[in-house]
């Protein structure tokens, strides 16, 4: 672990990890379903209840102008943080789901037809695959998914042979919720692009661990949430590429997004705001900024480091337990562990850890794709987070040893 | 909050030899229970005699709680008339839910169950079973034939 990387500095930006859970102190070990926010985050939010709240892109009094400043400088600073091209390729929406929606509803219903098909994989978040059952129940397309590796990789030679010449759309996850895997963006963007196919990413799961560079990545649409990289919930991001966002209608209508209406016609307003009908989440959207400034100040690079050093440690000291066993061993992992005990049902974990502070997820993730692929009904899962450390990872070691106590 | 007021030692030992557990073949009536949260999933089969529930076992996937409460379940209601299993649904459903029930009837070891009341993520584990029970005996009333209901808790 970097020695330039002040933990303990790091651990007091967040008051939530002050408080106790059953009289014990929070280990907080579930940031990848939502991570908790720094004070800088929570002012932001709060200076904007407290001197500046009113509507955006409306009235001439100055707080509007002050909260329009305030919401478009967000948008400037996810441009930067994300490397997008310009702010008019950046939307707000209300979280990552929304945003695949969007593109769904938008895009995938005004281009496909019978027959086309859209490429998934097996390891998606349920909000990467119920938007495209709805966009191919309403036009007669087909979701195709690629299959897994038993190490909870992607099987690249199934999924190369399953793009057809009715693909129209590839849709991956950047980071796999249920087994940290990252899947290999660069493999799938060159078939992308050498098949001429348009392809979105998911990034809620990525967002949060190194640096995204859309531009890098090559994709034509990027989504992610706030609240998984430290910002409120209520707030995401869809980034998508110029000509694209341009070419696709509305999908929802109402104020802001509008020019012009009359009761016969209407003309869209120009991009983002095409996608942002009514008052957008404001406030969100200025804590999502300040998230973002955090995150920076940090340094995504040392987080990532830090991070991935804890993970590996995380997980030679789970494995010292007897009868578990992590699910998901890909080669590149993201701080995600998802586990099982031999003979514990998960939620049964789920509930002995946390009378003992410390709070991981269980359950099926949203991917039940996933937890039928490895024959489970769920598993329990430790996420990781810039503010983890040494003794959130003893904690839960400890804590699942009592679960064996209890249950063996 | 204690850990023992949750996993009572009799819930723990149902858990570990769960009793009925298993398939009746053949069956008056039979229902599968499904907990989408947790992914629990059980199945009910019953012999009924006349009014009576005269046999049931259980099988399926679930939680110690889930499974420690259908096994419970089978041994307290083998026997009983559709009269007396409704007034014990009633009264598991309090149990399960109310602070301060104090049962008419002495519900014996289903007092056990009582404990999830402090754990409200948990309340669903337990009476996912009765639910399914209800739900088998209505479906042979209405249908007055094996049918295979599904229910779920979501």
């Amino acid at each position: 672990m970097s020695t330039a990387y002040n933990i303990a500095q790091v651990r007091s930006a967040f008051p939530l990890l002050r408080r106790t859970v059953h009289g014990k102190p929070l280990a907080y070990l579930d940031s990848a379903a939502s991570a908790p926010m720094p004070t800088s985050v929570i002012e932001a939010m709060d200076r904007y209840a407290k001197h500046h709240h009113s509507n955006v892109h409306r009235g001439v009094h100055l707080l509007s102008q002050e909260a329009t400043d305030a919401y478009e400088g967000a948008r400037t600073i996810v441009r930067r943080f994300v490397n997008a091209r310009s702010t008019r390729e950046v939307i707000f929406t209300r979280g990552t789901t929304e945003a695949i929606n969007l593109v769904a509803q938008s895009w995938a219903r005004s281009s496909l037809s019978s027959g086309d098909e859209v490429l998934i994989t097996h390891m998606e978040h349920h909000a990467n695959i119920v938007p495209w059952q709805l966009a191919c129940q309403a036009t007669g397309a087909r979701l195709v998914a690629a299959p897994l590796l038993p190490n909870g990789e992607l099987d690249m030679e199934r999924f190369r042979a399953l793009i057809s010449p009715r693909t129209r759309l590839i849709a991956v996850t950047q980071v796999s919720n249920a087994l940290g895997t990252i899947l290999p963006l660069s493999e799938i963007g060159l078939l992308a692009r050498e098949h001429g196919i348009p392809w979105l990413v998911d990034g809620a799961q990525a967002i949060a661990h190194g640096i995204v560079d859309v531009q890098a990545i090559g994709c034509d649409f990027y989504a992610f949430s706030g609240h998984k990289l430290y910002g409120p919930t209520g707030i995401g991001v869809l980034i998508g590429r110029e000509a694209l966002l341009e070419s696709m209608p509305p999908w929802q209508g109402g104020g802001d997004m509008i020019r012009s209406v009359r009761i016969e016609h209407s003309e869209w307003n120009e991009l983002p705001w095409k996608f942002e009908a009514g008052t957008p989440p404001i406030a969100a959207a200025i804590g999502l900024g300040a998230a973002m400034e955090h995150v920076e100040s940090l340094g995504r690079e040392a987080i990532a480091a830090h991070e991935i050093a804890l993970a590996q440690h995380a997980e030679k000291a789970l494995l010292e337990i007897d009868g578990l066993r992590i699910i998901g061993t890909a080669a590149h992992k993201a701080p995600v562990i998802s586990f099982t005990l031999d003979g514990v049902h998960p939620h049964d974990i789920g509930t002995v850890v946390d009378l003992e502070g410390v709070a991981i997820r269980t359950g099926h993730h949203c991917a039940m794709p996933v937890m039928e692929f490895y024959g489970l009904p769920a598993t329990a899962r430790a996420s990781l987070a810039c503010f983890s450390n040494e003794d959130d990872v003893q904690r839960l070691v400890a804590a699942l040893r009592r679960v064996c106590e209890v249950f063996r | 909050m204690d850990l023992k007021d949750l996993y009572r030692e009799v819930i723990l030992d149902h858990n570990r030899s769960p009793r009925n557990f298993g398939r009746l073949d053949p069956a008056d009536a039979d229902a599968t229970g499904h907990n989408p949260l947790c992914g629990d999933r059980l199945h009910l089969t019953l012999r009924l005699d006349g009014d009576r529930i005269s046999d049931l076992a259980f099988d399926g996937q679930g939680c110690a709680i889930s499974v420690a409460s259908a096994s419970l379940m089978t041994e307290a209601v083998k026997g009983q008339s559709r009269g007396e299993f409704s007034v014990l649904y009633q009264d598991m459903h309090r149990l399960l839910t109310e602070a301060e029930f104090h049962p008419a009837h002495d519900l014996g070891k289903l007092m056990a169950l009582g404990g999830v009341r402090e754990f409200p993520a948990r309340v669903k584990c337990a009476s996912l079973c009765w639910h399914t029970l209800d739900a088998a005996l209505k479906q042979n009333d209405a249908a007055n034939a094996t049918g295979g209901t599904t229910i779920s808790t979501e």
